[in-house]
């Protein structure tokens, strides 16, 4: 088991609130009409994107994904930075080419999310066998869901690195559902960790509401690919909060799945247990909420006032 | 000079790239032990080593995704596909990600990758190792497409390819034993930039690939009848070199393109409509194109020869459009 200190449990908390808070926000923004294009929202999946990118170091490599906000906060990237490439400014680290779904930041290490999903998959071991072949000592983390799962890409692209034993990380956020339909209805085997077995590699199942089992398990899968023993593959289980974007209607949803789904809070569930610890205590916490709160709005106004891509940009970088 | 053949040009030149920089990487079915389905990268394993020379599973799409994140991470990815057919299975990676990166990302991630294959037929191959599919990938903004027909211009251009900045798409064609003058020392040919391969006054063919052994030996045999012929080999296809057919077609007042590719839909379409726009006036007659019937390729020899462009409809589009 992974020792967790009291410091490294209320850095995990901070990252977990400012990911919550942060997502709130954005629906909102996006509710009312001003954010350009979709969002899909990551709420109750804050447990695994913290606890995954924690378990890394700065010079380590993870892919952002189109629920990936959490990533993006937990890797370190200003909230400032973020919402500019959210609002399609062009000072954003894409200069608003990419926006929020396929975020990247070359300066944090984050190398961005494909359209399809999938897609990244290979990417980022490719990253990983530079890394390998470089001998640079960093670690990525390829990121993605349970749909992503089911595309020839994963199935070609983890063989590989389990093949050359690189130093990477197979982690998939299974939120139970590939868009509109149910995972179990579309995998022969919905246990997506016992595929790991299939490539010979370590497959573990960790309940993706719970930050410290996910961080422990993540610390250990990333030493063991640091250590040149090759590749893990995580399965971090939950239920999707919301729809597959924010507006969706979920028709195809029974509404007691999505209730219960949200009786069962990752931020909730680490609050309590961290109170009960001694961990943190009440006036921390509001102090924490204040920062943060402070931090958005203070992120987002600078954003809102920011100059918009400029359509010299939309012409640049075709080519070299 | 010393005479190379087309596989063996393409194989020094991998050679040579790989001596000169250690972040070149040939990653790609077959490609080491072996020496390579059409023996290009032969001796490269041996001198290079696994880490520099990697034989794949049999995985086209996990190939050039792979090489695509090598490539954003600091290594210089030269990735085969074999046969340009299978390339299909690549498409995502080569469309979707590598020609996107620099571009939707703010300029943040650089991809300087090779995807080499091979196109073309006359070998009695079938359907799925013959076709010409470059059109494709030229209506893709970010890629560049590079179709060689000499061993002198795939050696300097392959080697401009790999030190392009860019995701290149390379193609080489299926007469690996053709050969030319090739010299021994590094050289680079520019990529963008055509050749006018024979000179003419009375009619412009634009080819490439190896269609334009055909389109050079048509065009002696029109010589002998008095005709006339400019042959421009274009070798890149994206970037263009319209300033090079421009300044032919406003000499001879008359454009042919020949291409091996499927003629509808085709890349001399492009061409076509790119000369109407800029040389109307220079033009003395209707533009025509040669290419593939608009079926897939055959196997046997006398059928698959029907229907892949041949001397006789070269020589009768430019007839057409002479008198």
């Amino acid at each position: 088991m992974v020792k967790i200190t009291k410091e490294k449990k209320k850095q995990l908390f901070k990252w977990l609130l400012k990911s919550r808070r942060l997502e709130e926000k954005l629906v909102d923004m996006m509710t009312r009409g001003e954010i350009p294009g979709w969002l899909h929202s990551m709420l109750g999946s804050e447990g695994t994107g913290v606890g995954v990118t924690a378990s890394l170091e700065t010079g380590d490599f993870i892919n952002n994904t189109h629920r990936g906000r959490a990533i993006v906060i937990t890797k370190g990237v200003p909230i400032k930075r973020f919402m500019l490439e959210v609002l399609g400014k062009k000072d954003g680290p894409c200069g608003g080419i990419a926006g929020e779904m396929h975020f990247a930041d070359a300066e944090y290490n984050i190398l961005g999310t494909q359209g399809l999903v999938g897609a990244n998959i290979p990417l980022s071991v490719g990253v990983a066998l530079a890394c390998k072949i470089r001998e640079t000592g960093q670690v990525v983390v390829s990121y993605f869901g349970d749909g992503a799962v089911d595309e020839g890409n994963f199935h070609e692209s983890v063989n590989m690195a389990s093949v050359w034993k690189l130093p990477i990380v197979f982690v998939v956020e299974n939120n139970q559902w590939a868009q509109f339909t149910p995972q179990k209805e579309t995998a022969a085997q919905p246990d997506i960790w016992r595929k790991g077995e299939a490539y010979n590699m370590t497959g573990k199942l960790v309940d993706g509401t719970d930050i410290l089992e996910v961080y422990g398990a993540a610390v250990e899968a990333v030493a063991k690919a640091r250590r040149g023993d090759g590749p893990s593959l995580l399965e971090c289980r939950f239920t999707r909060w919301l729809g597959h974007y924010v507006g969706d209607p979920q028709k195809y949803r029974d509404p007691k799945e999505i209730e219960d789904a949200r009786k069962i809070d990752p931020l909730a569930k680490f609050q309590e247990k961290l109170l009960a610890e001694k961990v943190l205590a009440t006036e921390l916490i509001e102090k924490m909420e204040q920062e943060i709160k402070t931090e958005i709005e203070e992120a987002v106004d600078f954003a809102r006032n920011s100059p918009p891509t400029t359509v010299e940009q939309a012409f640049q970088n075709v080519y070299s | 000079m010393r005479e190379l053949n087309y596989v063996r040009a393409i194989n020094e030149a991998l050679m040579e790239e790989m001596a000169r920089d250690e972040r070149v990487i040939i990653i790609g079915e077959d490609v080491g032990l072996s020496g390579g389905s059409f023996s290009a990268t032969r001796g490269l394993f041996q001198r290079f080593g696994a880490k520099r020379v990697i034989d794949t599973p049999m995985s086209e799409a996990a190939i050039a995704g792979v090489a695509t994140g090598m490539a954003m991470n600091g290594l210089i990815p030269v990735a085969e596909i074999m046969f340009m057919d299978f390339v299909t299975l690549a498409m995502d990676a080569i469309v979707n990600s590598a020609a996107k990166m620099r571009y939707a990302f703010g300029g943040q991630f650089k991809v300087p990758i090779v995807f080499i294959m091979q196109g073309g037929g006359g070998l009695s191959a079938g359907p799925h190792h013959s076709q010409s599919l470059e059109a494709w990938f030229c209506h893709t903004p970010g890629l560049k497409v590079v179709y060689p027909s000499t061993p002198y211009d795939v050696k300097g251009l392959l080697k401009s390819s790999i030190r392009d900045e860019d995701p290149v798409l390379f193609v080489e064609h299926k007469m690996l034993t053709v050969k030319s003058d090739v010299p021994e020392e590094d050289y680079t040919l520019p990529l963008g930039k055509a050749e006018v391969k024979r000179k003419g006054s009375d009619v412009t063919i634009v080819t490439w690939g190896q269609l334009f052994y055909k389109v050079a030996s048509s065009a002696e045999k029109l010589a002998a009848e008095g005709i006339d012929v400019e042959v421009i080999d274009l070798r890149t296809l994206v970037p263009l070199d319209l300033e090079t057919i421009l300044s032919s077609v406003n000499k001879t007042g008359r454009l042919v393109i020949a291409h091996e590719a499927v003629k509808f839909g085709g890349f001399g379409g492009e061409i076509a409509a790119s000369v109407m726009e800029a040389a109307f006036d220079s033009l003395d007659a209707p533009i025509k194109r040669v290419g593939c019937a608009f079926t897939p390729i055959p196997w046997g020899p006398e059928v698959e020869a029907a229907v892949l462009p041949q001397e006789d409809d070269i020589i009768l589009a430019v007839k057409e459009i002479i008198e």
